[in-house]
């Protein structure tokens, strides 16, 4: 059987997923607990950001991540362009090396995604420093780390989803 | 087919270029917002006004999305409270007991308070109003602690106000908006709260740094702390009141001493914020900054005496003179 090819509107491989990852990080911001355990608190739009470096390199992907990331820091309070900055750092490198991680298995893919959540962690982590005067915690910076890389099933899906879209990146 | 052959190799490497440029420039801009929250936040009372409009965009936004999670979360609540109800109810009945006897103590001991201060003619603090709120959206990763209550300046919340759940103190207000509020918990990097140890009177400094227990900073003396030495408010510089509920001292991985927050014990759901204003703060900044007026003239000088109360012993009451 062969796979469908997906157009690429925007609002379909940008927009929705960047809609999709706010939703989900307002949704885990609800203040309540589960089986007396808060809510994590993963970085949703690593996973869309990720996905476009690989999906096909454009420009609406790195304004969705400004936008995304400012939204993000409105909600979140956290000091305005944390996450815009840190989101960035990590689609930049992912863009970069697109070529060579094209075709790779969802495995290898998965560490690379991990890889750069943690470039998107440390960056987060530096800013605070610069910004708060005080180290924030390791082991909390790890635990978010985690959770966002527990997320890469929705890249590989998005990824998945827009494979042969656009016939000069296949 | 290899990259040189495909046809679309023209093509793919100004896209790819394109892209990036854009990456650039949006973190050129995302830095420059940055800079500018930045130097925004050593201004005098700076709660910018695009935080307050994102705070009043949010809050309302966030309180109905998160309806349906905050039902389910209840409903699990529920059914775990429905399996968990006999040993709940043994523990509570213990409880109960242990209390009984401290009710009956604390009310012998606030009789006996109030008389010594009648006998010694000593005022007590007047009560503190408060306004109750309710959390609607929280942060809890390790750059940002906050939290989004319903109740802002058009209920009398202003910024530096404490903050505190049923068990104990949340933390304290850092932005104002007229229908919404921000809190800044005590587990943000960025929080440092006035605590004593209640046990030695020990002084320390709560410093936040986004995980679950904050530590404790600047702790000074011999076996100041002890794991279980229950955690207040020092009041010290009048920004929260004394005597407010902090947690317990547990010691941390790292071999330090940290606190385990009160306020943990339960979810955040209901708030409490004093309308807490100490002297320190109804201080007149302006006027204490003012240029020291020019010293009198020395024959003047001359002319005057010591003071009466110059080399008498500290600590004695001078007797009034006729």
């Amino acid at each position: 059987m062969t796979a469908v090819a997906h157009p690429l509107r925007i609002s379909r491989w940008v927009g929705a997923p960047l809609a999709g990852a706010l939703l989900a990080s307002l949704l885990l911001a609800a203040p309540i607990r589960l089986l007396g355990l808060p809510l994590p608190e993963p970085v949703t739009l690593m996973a869309p950001a990720f996905a476009w470096a690989m999906i096909r390199p454009s420009v609406s992907p790195a304004l969705a991540l400004l936008g995304g990331g400012l939204a993000l820091d409105g909600l979140w309070g956290t000091p305005a362009g944390l996450w815009a900055l840190a989101l960035l750092a990590a689609y930049l490198p992912v863009l970069a090396l697109r070529n060579i991680l094209a075709g790779q298995s969802t495995a290898v893919l998965w560490v690379w995604y991990a890889l750069s959540c943690l470039i998107a962690q440390s960056v987060g982590w530096l800013i605070t420093v610069w910004v708060a005067e005080a180290a924030p915690s390791l082991v909390a910076a790890g635990l978010q780390w985690l959770s966002t890389v527990l997320l890469f099933p929705v890249a590989a899906l998005l990824i998945e989803y827009f494979r042969d879209a656009d016939v000069r990146f296949r | 087919m290899s990259f040189r052959d495909n046809p679309f190799g023209e093509i793919r490497l100004p896209l790819l270029l394109g892209a990036a440029a854009a990456a650039i420039v949006a973190l050129i801009i995302a830095f420059a917002v940055l800079m500018v929250d930045r130097r925004q936040t050593y201004q005098t009372g700076a709660y910018n006004a695009l935080r307050k409009v994102s705070d009043e965009v949010v809050a309302p936004v966030a309180g109905a999305v998160a309806a349906p999670v905050r039902w389910a979360g209840g409903v699990a609540e529920g059914i775990g409270g429905y399996f968990f109800a006999a040993s709940e109810n043994r523990r509570l009945r213990a409880e109960l007991t242990a209390a009984q006897a401290w009710r009956e103590r604390a009310v012998a001991l606030a009789a006996e308070n109030a008389r010594y201060r009648a006998l010694l003619g000593l005022s007590v603090d007047p009560p503190v109003p408060m306004v109750t709120a309710r959390a609607v959206g929280e942060s809890r990763g390790p750059y940002a602690n906050t939290r989004l209550i319903n109740a802002g300046s058009d209920r009398g919340v202003r910024v530096g106000h404490p903050v505190l759940s049923e068990n104990g103190l949340v933390g304290r207000v850092i932005g104002v908006s007229p229908r919404v509020s921000r809190i800044l918990m005590l587990t943000d990097a960025a929080s440092r709260t006035p605590v004593m140890i209640q046990r030695t009177r020990a002084r320390a400094i709560l410093t936040g740094d986004g995980g679950w227990a904050p530590e404790l900073a600047y702790l000074r003396g011999r076996d100041a702390a002890r794991d279980g030495d229950l955690v207040l408010t020092s009041g010290d510089g009048g920004v929260l009141p004394q005597g407010i509920t902090v947690g317990r001292v547990v010691r941390g991985v790292d071999g330090g001493w940290r606190v385990r927050l009160a306020s943990d014990a339960a979810p955040i759901d209901f708030i409490r914020v004093l309308l807490f204003e100490d002297f320190v703060k109804l201080e007149d900044l302006r006027a204490m900054n003012l240029p020291s007026p020019p010293p009198p003239p020395t024959a003047i000088l001359q002319g005057i005496g010591p003071p009466a109360s110059a080399g008498a012993p500290a600590g004695k009451p001078q007797k009034a003179q006729p």
